[in-house]
């Protein structure tokens, strides 16, 4: 089995972690947690950065760690690619620079070249210019390129986008998406924003104060997690996964068809049949008890409750539905509740105010 | 040490060029030296956590703060062909390390040494991590790492150590007088050369050598800001 098995324990100060995870090496995993929560710690415990911590790392049958047989392999020897915060490029290099001294450090083996690289991540115009140049998303995209092109068999991502606004974020952030595809490198990926690990990862770990808080797929967890989320950021949802089924260029709609259901949505440049993660906050959800008309709502569903939770202390209740094979999560007053009648197993019509496009 | 004193040739006036000569070659052998022993140690005490560096940072400064007598004083006991460091030399080049110009070098490095160790140690101290654990994370090893990211980085620290180590052995006069004497192509130096035509009111002669090392001091700082500036502009904005 192709994994990434990791036991790592020591205190940092007042700070301790302690972790003990096992992670398929494929896809996107992001490390979630707020800040303090000793993300970046596991990173670099994992690099080979962090030397007080101890434990155990194996990574696809390769032993990396094992702190009682005093196994220790040296960060340079693990083919790890690191991209730091701070993207940490050589100042006296160029752009170019920077990534032939990656690729000549890189190990041989097929494919890869730096017109690859360069062309994935829109580096072409930026070659000659030297780092202080560049805007601090250049910059990042830079740092992913040359870590591309030491071949790492893992690649470890910091928050790497956490010193731009949101707007480049968003610009950022498909590049890393289609990477991971592309080259077949497993990424680990540290954020303490959510929607980025919405976006992004296929599954995710929680961290929490040095330990692990939860676990699983992005969106179970998501939805599990809901407003119990460490640092209170995100908001109780849900996200799905949908397929786009054609465009309405009339109104400027687009159709997403999710399991059995279809979500209408403002138009979405993507093609027809293009995959899309949609998220629907539990305070854009609304519920009535009979079919409703005459309303401006385009997305409307028939559900059924199947799970509810009151606040008795706040005015707020959170309803779980199901409509078809499609979960929602619906945010309401208990006076509303109480009025409707609404428990579990009641019919409802769930309706969808609006969709966020992840 | 009065006999090589009386016995030197004195110059009728203006410059020694044996001396001068003498002076150049001693500084560049001794700065040589000191690039490749003081490189080690700076790196390790920019980068250790070990309770003993403090004490090898006060070693390190000692000269700065003693009297060069002092150093000269010690070292002509240990130079001694009498004491272990001495004897060694002695058995091992059949020479004597006291009164030659073998002793002057490595009594030069130990004087010198914090001219070139401390601006060393600064330069890789304020690299950071950052940029070494970024090479490590392209799979280069620390020994690569050291001469392809720390070694750049710290070039403007190399040119400082290096012009100010090669000046401060120029200048330097105590600790020849004590370990050297004043030995014609051997251990002559300028400083002492000049030292002489004052004792011996050959004021022409030292008008022309201090004015020279004067201006010789001035012209190297000169040039070391002068390119420390430049070097500064090009890292900002190459």
């Amino acid at each position: 089995m192709s994994e990434l098995h990791v036991e790592l324990r020591g205190a940092l100060g007042d700070f301790r972690l302690d972790v003990s995870e096992s992670l398929p090496a494929a896809g996107i995993t992001a490390i979630f947690g707020p800040s303090g929560a000793g993300k970046s710690t596991l990173l670099r415990g994992i690099a080979g950065l962090a030397p007080d911590l101890h434990g155990r790392i194996v990574f696809r049958e390769q032993c990396w760690l094992d702190s009682e047989r005093g196994i220790y392999v040296p960060p340079h020897r693990r083919g790890v690619g690191f991209v730091f915060q701070d993207a940490r490029l050589f100042a006296f290099r160029s752009v170019l620079g920077n990534l032939r001294y990656a690729l000549r450090r890189a190990p041989p083996g097929p494919g890869l070249g730096v017109d690859d690289v360069v062309s994935a991540l829109d580096l072409g115009s930026l070659l000659k210019r030297a780092t202080g140049e560049l805007s601090g998303g250049e910059r990042q995209r830079v740092a992913i390129a040359r870590a591309l092109l030491a071949r790492p068999r893992l690649l470890l991502m910091d928050e790497p986008f956490s010193a731009n606004d949101v707007s480049r974020r968003n610009e950022l952030l498909p590049y890393v998406r289609a990477l991971a595809e592309r080259f077949d490198v497993p990424v680990l990926y540290v954020s303490h924003a959510v929607e980025e690990v919405a976006y992004l990862a296929d599954r995710m770990v929680v961290l929490r104060r040095g330990v692990v808080h939860a676990r699983g797929a992005v969106d179970e967890v998501l939805e599990r997690l809901g407003g119990d989320l460490p640092d209170g950021p995100f908001e109780a949802g849900v996200l799905l996964h949908g397929m786009v089924r054609d465009h309405d260029d009339r109104y400027c709609l687009t159709s997403v068809a999710v399991g059995a259901q279809t979500l209408v949505v403002p138009r979405l440049e993507v093609p027809v049949g293009a995959a899309v993660r949609l998220r629907v906050r539990a305070r854009d959800v609304s519920i009535a008890a009979v079919a409703p008309v005459g309303l401006s709502i385009r997305n409307v569903l028939p559900a059924e409750v199947i799970a509810v939770a009151a606040d008795i202390e706040g005015p707020y209740a959170e309803l779980t539905l199901l409509a078809g094979n499609m979960r929602l999560r619906a945010r309401i007053t208990r006076a509303a509740l109480d009025d409707l009648a609404v428990a579990t197993g009641s019919t409802v019509h769930a309706l969808i105010k609006s969709v966020t496009i992840e | 040490m009065n006999a090589p004193l009386l016995a030197a040739p004195a110059a009728d006036s203006g410059l020694e060029w044996g001396a001068l000569w003498l002076t150049l070659e001693l500084a560049a052998i001794t700065t040589a030296l000191l690039l490749l022993v003081g490189t080690p140690i700076a790196w390790w005490l920019a980068r250790t956590r070990a309770r003993v560096k403090p004490i090898i940072e006060a070693l390190v400064a000692l000269p700065l703060v003693l009297p060069p007598t002092v150093l000269g004083f010690y070292f002509l006991l240990l130079a001694n062909p009498d004491a272990p460091l001495g004897r060694f030399w002695l058995e091992v080049t059949g020479d004597t390390l006291t009164f030659s110009f073998a002793g002057l070098v490595v009594a030069s490095i130990v004087y010198s040494a914090p001219f070139m160790i401390q601006p060393l140690q600064t330069a890789f101290a304020s690299i950071g991590r950052g940029p070494l654990e970024a090479a490590t994370m392209l799979r280069a090893s620390p020994l690569d790492a050291f001469f392809t990211v720390a070694l750049p980085h710290a070039a403007r620290g190399y040119l400082t150590a290096t012009v100010l180590t090669f000046a401060h052995t120029v200048g330097e006069f105590g600790v020849v007088l004590m370990i050297g004497g004043n030995i014609p192509g051997e251990t002559r130096v300028i400083s002492i050369a000049l030292y002489e035509a004052v004792e011996t009111l050959d004021y022409a002669s030292a008008h022309a050598m201090a004015a020279l090392l004067l201006v010789f001091s001035f012209v190297v700082l000169a040039i070391v800001y002068t390119a420390d500036r430049r070097f500064a502009r090009r890292v900002a904005n190459p």
